[in-house]
């Protein structure tokens, strides 16, 4: 993520997106990551992009180390020398340009308390992936100081508006690299990823109701899936990818039902004369929680995902809707009016203990597929911006696209460069 | 929830333009069949009618589209009763004719339920159509749910304007 500053609230300006760091939690590890040697021979920013997404994280401060390269292997001396210039960690790292324009890249890690090394990678990636790797790099060396996975090579999608303008984009983690995978002049809503990263569903008004597409990522085809009599909307794959669970509204009220990616007649799920909409699989696919009004107000419930009898799983408070899985199934993120305003919310499934994580006004919440954020649809300055929060509450970020951006979701670990380990006596 | 439209820039005026209704224009079309003229008055020359098509003409009730709900409400109201029953009317008798009933929500709380509660306000249009003769052929009830709000404020004045359903003939 983008250069978030050591004091926590300057913002800095990019191409396509700002990302400003509007709450850290705890300590943050002083870090020293040192230009790589042959860096010089790159067309795409490497060091710079390892060092804006650990920076930007908020669990790290960057100490300063020039743009000179430093030797990969340094002597325990040097190490020590870096100690006393405030860094707990070093790393150091090599590149190779190919004439093919791919490049080799070796990256070593430092404890600089013990002087001991703590982990090395090495990759090799074709052109044109050089920020793909340096985002994988970054991930790695988040995971080997922190003990969680990085999400800095994951994407995101969502719907900025523009004026009249409606374009479904798809974005880094942090923001770059943002592509346009559909525009219309009708509103798009409601994006949300296959398990492997490669398609997206999304409801699109652009034969004047909603209608559900599935859109190939990487090539672009698309089709639609549910262009049922009525509203066809709430898409969710399901865990092999082949079906959607969708709201239709063939029978009159918006229902539950499973379609086929591949076409076919719809098969109904929910049989109740409420609302039931906004399905949501479990990640083993077992499970689908979904939002429904048949206690009076807007609740949640979950039901097996073959059908059966749903039970309601919130109590407190008079709206709970936006359900969405953990990676790990084992909480639910939603979106719950408290005080008269929309906010972010996890329930943890086996103590069916809430936590309010925001003070809104807050939609579309989806976590990141380590677990760690939840990437939801905020305001500031009466627009719409993206955010994202810790599970625990503690660290917030906000990531603001020019224009008006909504309805996000965070994709999975999807198009990963292989990445061998180096020997840690090297 | 709509975020476009808090602060007034260019880009949310042009938003807010592009939303608002058209004014109707009056349009003639040639009539099906010829008035008779009336009897006894001036038999030399028979009157050429034309008829303002009854959709268009700003003085019938057919020319109003919204249909207005009361908050967390869903059935038609004592006051659009009228309006709705003179549409599933005129469908009746215009067999040929047919119409999409668009359910509109305000902007407060999830979008996808803002549909389903849009569509709610769509389904129950479509059902008084029906009760005065309107074929369930010539309907098709869906929500533009909170994406296409025609009063963009947040307020209560805009969003009792946005718990409507709208009337939108073929064509149109």
């Amino acid at each position: 993520m983008a250069l978030a500053s050591l004091l926590g609230m300057v913002t800095l300006a990019r191409a396509d997106v700002t990302i400003e760091v509007t709450g850290t939690g705890a300590r943050q590890l002083p870090v020293a990551i040192a230009a790589m040697a042959g860096e010089a021979g790159l067309k795409e920013p490497l060091t710079a992009v390892i060092r804006s997404d650990l920076e930007g994280s908020g669990r790290f401060r960057l100490v300063e180390t020039g743009n000179t390269p430093l030797v990969e292997v340094p002597a325990a001396g040097e190490l020590n020398g870096w100690k006393g210039r405030g860094a707990d960690a070093l790393s150091t790292g090599t590149v190779r340009v190919d004439a093919d324009g791919s490049i080799q890249v070796r990256l070593r890690l430092f404890d600089t308390l013990t002087q001991k090394p703590l982990a090395g990678f090495e990759l090799r990636a074709k052109a044109g992936e050089t920020r793909r790797a340096a985002h994988q790099l970054a991930d790695l060396i988040y995971e080997a100081l922190t003990g969680e996975k990085g999400v800095f090579s994951t994407r995101i999608a969502y719907v900025l508006k523009q004026g009249k303008r409606y374009e479904l984009q798809v974005a880094d983690a942090d923001g770059h690299n943002a592509q346009t995978v559909i525009g219309s002049n009708e509103p798009i809503m409601s994006p949300t990823w296959s398990l492997d990263g490669n398609q997206l569903a999304y409801v699109s008004f652009e034969r004047k109701k909603p209608i559900v597409f599935v859109q190939d990522v990487y090539t672009g085809g698309r089709r639609a899936v549910a262009a049922f009599k009525g509203s066809n909307s709430a898409p969710a794959f399901s865990a092999d990818g082949r079906s959607l669970a969708v709201t239709l509204t063939i029978d009159g009220i918006s229902q539950l039902y499973m379609v086929d990616v591949a076409g076919g007649a719809p098969r109904r799920l929910t049989r109740s004369n409420s609302i039931d909409t906004e399905p949501a699989f479990s990640p083993d696919g077992k499970t689908i929680a979904f939002t429904s009004d048949r206690g009076g107000s807007p609740q949640i419930y979950t039901m097996p995902s073959g059908g059966g009898e749903p039970q309601r799983l919130t109590f407190e408070g008079p709206y709970n809707v936006s359900p969405s899985f953990s990676p790990d199934g084992k909480s639910l993120t939603f979106i719950r009016r408290e005080n008269g305003r929309f906010v972010v919310a996890t329930m943890d499934l086996a103590s069916r203990q809430s936590l309010t994580l925001t003070s809104g006004s807050d939609e579309s919440p989806s976590f990141a597929p380590n677990g760690k954020l939840i990437l939801f649809a905020s305001e500031a300055g009466g627009r719409g911006v993206l955010a994202t929060v810790s599970s625990d509450g503690q660290y917030k970020q906000r990531l603001s696209a020019s224009g008006d951006a909504r309805e996000p979701a965070w994709g999975p670990y999807a198009g990963q460069i292989a990445v061998s380990r180096l020997s840690s006596n090297p | 929830m709509n975020k476009t439209l808090a602060s007034l820039t260019l880009v949310g005026l042009l938003a807010a333009c592009a939303s608002t209704p058209k004014p109707a224009p009056v349009e003639e079309k040639p009539v099906d069949k010829p008035v008779a003229p009336v009897a006894n008055t001036q038999p030399a020359k028979p009157v050429e009618a034309v008829k303002v098509d009854p959709l268009k003409d700003p003085s019938n009730i057919l020319s109003k589209r919204g249909v207005y709900f009361d908050y967390d409400k869903y059935d038609i109201r004592a006051d659009q009763q009228a309006l709705v029953e003179a549409h599933g009317r005129y469908l009746a008798a215009n067999p040929g004719r047919s119409v999409r009933v668009e359910g509109n929500a305000d902007e407060r709380g999830s979008r996808e339920y803002n549909l389903a509660l849009g569509q709610k306000r769509a389904e129950a249009v479509r059902k008084a159509l029906t009760v005065v003769g309107a074929q369930e052929k010539q309907i098709e009830a869906t929500s533009n749910g909170e994406e296409k709000p025609r009063a963009t404020g947040h307020d209560e004045a805009s969003y009792a304007e946005n718990r409507r359903a709208d009337v939108v003939y073929d064509g149109e």
